[in-house]
């Protein structure tokens, strides 16, 4: 029994004499000592020699979390010639110093306890034997946003096969909405383009676009997933992309891509660099589509018009509306989430006129309207009458910091895309003065505090402490009712338009997607990492791996980091030939077992098969390789025939009841 | 003055979400009674009612099981399962006399630090209320910690 100080985490609350006096008089225990930092390399070693010293067969460490260190021990016991299994861990940090820093007495007393439990549960550990299997290597990456594209790039490049399923149209993510980036101001498409042109002619990389991920099953190394590709009524293997259709197609709507500010056709390509430069027919807006379901429905009346000028115009004869959506099943060894984010919607904000006025917009859709490729081709004008706004406001935290609308944390880029706006507001027409409504000003990065300060200095943005308190229509202006908190006073600005600093969260989708790979997200829907520190970007569940903004936000620099990371990780588990599996897995006691298979029903994964005895008797039998330890069987099995390896129904019973020794 | 009664209280957490979460409240420093003592499942569907009531018999003054979110288990529907268990169990609580309001089903995910910390708080109040458990035929251990000790 090794019981950890942690520094003072531990020994700061509880009384590590009186735990190691407590644990030297416990039945089992042979041998107690207590260590300053037991994971450091001589708390490691003392534990090693005290195996070989006093002939322990099994270890108690009491410490933080096994969530922590679990691994590490158990790497430590093996490597001194126990089986790694033979070890448990009292957890008296995040469950007991760190909560009970008041009551030390009572946090002692508790420690004691758990240190009684894990002896329990350790003295009926079993020797435990993982087993070695192959493993698929090749990746899914899931988001084709610059994070996605990083991580696809580097693992191809890593020498292994990646396929990337993007759900829209093109990939690119919203890296290709913006038009230049902060704090260096060059061109999102000049730096972007390039790496999906890179992507897409990468030989080891398969991109699906306009599909999805349906279902995933299996684990680390041996991943099963279905891909939905949506009909796009476009057959891509054909299709040069001439552009014929899409300039020729009668049908406008809006623009998801610019942000209902421009229009598209029925048949469209998001953007000009859109990559695959292929189109797809948008089911809901196309005039044939609307005809066919309107001869379907068997509805009077004027039928629309049948249209198809797509199809009479197609050189290649590319259009196919008998396709359908397809679905595609594929192996894979790791899999990266890089969904990404999209950005608050304001109607929430009723004082900003919920969305009602045409001039105040986001700054994404002012991305939109600053890049040369927009809809108004690189024009900064007022969505209401097209005129050049003079006077801009800026309002930043929409969606941010604002704990009444929901959104707690801080959006991380507003502060700095406000600025770039700022400044690229004035490039654009030096007549133009913006005001930025702040709370507070973060630009943590390199450069970045320098790129605010270039905004009201040598750009003469004015920067007001304060929130606005309500916007409203007046005459052709919109008035701007805030406070200017260090002066004390109320200001009025007739602005031309407002741009709110609309937050960033989470992709739709995201918590349906994390619940297909069993990962985490928090309350913010943001995705959970493994350690907020040290394991960044994997998660708990082994294989799955993360990368940019669907983690928290975060700007493009910190994203490509962690593309990056993620395929590095992909790449150390592509080095391996074998992958081992956790041996905590069912297992059936046929003696007792009646073959009723109450426990094949319950099981998520269908791990659990039967086998016909000698006698003729039909028993249950686990596939180790599919069984997951989840431990449903166990708790469903009438006769106790069934029990779960590593948490068996003979330990957790006596854990109980060594809370009453 | 007769001291406060200080109940102990047995939870069952799941590893990925609420032992998650519990850490979670370590991790923030959060704070909360020290009454319960936390064993470890791979999932809430691990927990078999038998170890409900073996706590119950030894003498638990209260069981709070936790685990993931509908639609988060880890392993898809493990807490679907035990969500069922509970709903059967509860009731069967009352036939051994033992008050349905000692034991308590929550969800909490691995980022619900906070969550954890109010669950916890809460039901050691609420169990404190409802008093000390009426002798069951089990042992029923008046345990101080000094006896702990002593042991
Ligand atoms: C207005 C504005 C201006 C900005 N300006 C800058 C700047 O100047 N400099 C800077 O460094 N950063 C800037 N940023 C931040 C930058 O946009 C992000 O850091 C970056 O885009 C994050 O990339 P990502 O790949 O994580 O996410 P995204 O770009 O959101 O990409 C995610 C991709 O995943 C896809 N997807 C989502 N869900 C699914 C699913 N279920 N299945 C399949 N695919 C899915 C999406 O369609 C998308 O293509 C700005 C942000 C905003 C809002
Ligand atoms: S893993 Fe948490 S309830 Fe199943």
């Amino acid at each position: 029994m090794f019981v950890c100080h942690c520094g003072t985490n531990i020994a700061g609350v509880v009384d590590i004499a009186r735990v190691v006096e407590a644990a030297k008089r416990m039945p089992q225990v042979v041998y107690v000592s207590d260590n300053k930092y037991t994971c450091s390399d001589p708390g490691q070693g003392s534990i090693k020699n005290a195996i070989g010293e006093h002939k322990l067969d099994r270890v108690v460490v009491s410490a933080c979390s096994p969530r922590m260190h679990e691994k590490t021990f158990r790497k430590a016991v093996a490597q001194a010639g126990l089986n790694p299994y033979m070890l448990e861990i009292a957890n008296i940090r995040e469950h007991d110093s760190w909560v009970h820093a008041f009551d030390k007495e009572g946090a002692t007393a508790k420690a004691i306890e758990l240190v009684r439990l894990a002896v329990a549960k350790v003295s009926r550990d079993a020797q435990l034997h993982a087993r070695q299997i192959g493993l698929t290597k090749r990746a899914l990456v899931i988001g084709g946003g610059i994070a996605g594209i990083q991580a696809a790039l580097d693992i191809a490049n890593s020498g292994h096969e990646v396929v990337v399923v993007e759900r829209e149209a093109t990939i690119g993510g919203r890296m290709a909405q913006v038009d230049k980036t902060f704090p260096t101001l060059d061109c999102s498409a000049c730096i972007l383009s390039p790496k999906m042109v890179e992507l897409s002619s990468h030989p080891r990389v398969t991109l699906l676009t306009y599909a999805e991920v349906v279902s995933v099953k299996g684990f680390l190394g041996n991943f099963e997933v279905e891909i939905r590709q949506k009909a796009r009524k476009v057959d891509h293997a054909s299709c040069t992309g001439c552009g014929t259709c899409w300039q020729k197609c009668p049908e406008k709507v809006k623009s998801d891509f610019d942000l209902g500010l421009g229009e598209r056709t029925a048949i469209y390509i998001p953007f000009p660099q859109a990559v695959p430069p292929k189109p797809v027919i948008d089911l809901e807006s196309c005039r044939y589509m609307k005809y066919l379901a309107f001869t379907a429905s068997g509805a009077e009346g004027k039928k629309p018009p049948q249209c198809r000028i797509c199809e009479k115009l197609c050189p290649t004869g590319s259009i196919d509306w008998e396709q359908k959506d397809k679905i595609l099943t594929e192996k894979f060894g790791a899999i990266v989430v890089a969904t990404g984010f999209k950005t608050f919607d304001h109607s929430a904000y009723g004082e900003y006129g919920a969305g009602a006025y045409p001039d105040v917009i986001t700054g994404l859709q002012l991305e939109r309207m600053m890049s040369a490729s927009g809809p108004t081709g690189g024009e900064v004008r007022r969505p209401s009458d097209g005129a050049h706004p003079k006077t801009v406001v800026f309002v930043s935290c929409v969606g941010s910091r604002d704990e009444a609308k929901g959104r707690a944390y801080c959006s991380k880029v507003c502060c700095m895309y406000i600025a770039k706006h700022a400044i690229m507001l004035k490039e654009h027409d030096p007549e133009v003065q913006s005001f930025v409504f702040y709370i507070d000003i973060r630009a943590g990065g390199k450069g970045y505090e320098e790129f605010v300060r270039r905004a009201q200095e040598e750009y003469g943005a004015i920067y007001l402490r304060g929130r606005v308190s309500k916007i409203y229509q007046e005459g052709r202006k919109l008035k701007v009712l805030g406070e200017d908190s260090l002066i004390g006073r109320p200001v009025e600005i007739d602005a031309d338009l407002v741009v709110l600093a609309t937050g960033i969260e989470p992709s739709t989708g995201v918590v349906d997607l994390a619940q297909r790979l069993s990962i985490s997200y928090d309350t913010d829907r943001f995705l959970v990492e493994a350690h907020p520190k040290l394991r960044p970007v994997e998660t708990q569940t082994d294989g799955v791996f993360l990368a940019g903004v669907c983690i928290g936000p975060k700007d493009i620099p910190e994203t490509v980091a962690q593309g990056s990371a993620a395929a590095a990780k992909v790449a150390a588990l592509f080095s391996q030939e074998y992958i081992t599996t956790d041996p905590m897995t069912a297992t059936v006691d046929l003696m007792k077992c009646t073959g009723c298979m109450l426990c094949a029903q319950v099981c998520p994964f269908k791990a659990i098969g039967s086998q016909t005895m000698r006698d003729g008797k039909v028993l249950a039998n686990v596939n180790e390789s599919l069984c997951k330890g989840c431990g449903l069987c166990a708790a469903a099995c009438r006769g106790k025939a069934i029990d779960l390896r590593g948490f068996t129904n003979q330990q957790l019973l006596a854990e109980v009841t060594s809370l009453w020794q | 003055m007769a001291v406060e009664f200080e109940p102990k209280i047995v939870g069952f957490l799941c590893n990925w979400c609420s032992y998650a979460g519990a850490d979670m409240a370590g991790t923030s420093r959060m704070s909360y009674p020290t009454n319960i003592r936390i064993i470890r499942v791979p999932c809430s569907g691990r927990i078999d009612p038998l170890f409900v009531a073996k706590a119950f018999q030894m003498g638990a003054d209260g069981v709070l099981i936790a685990g993931c979110h509908p639609g988060d288990c880890h392993y898809a529907e493990g807490n679907y399962h035990l969500r069922r268990r509970f709903a059967l169990l509860r009731p069967f609580l009352d036939y051994l006399g033992i008050d349905k309001e000692r034991f308590r089903l929550e969800w909490v995910s691995a980022s619900e630090g906070k969550r954890f910390t109010e669950v916890v708080t809460s039901f050691t109040e609420q169990v404190r209320r409802i008093g000390p458990r009426v002798a069951l035929g089990g042992p029923r251990a008046e345990t101080s910690p000094a006896e702990v000790e002593a042991h």
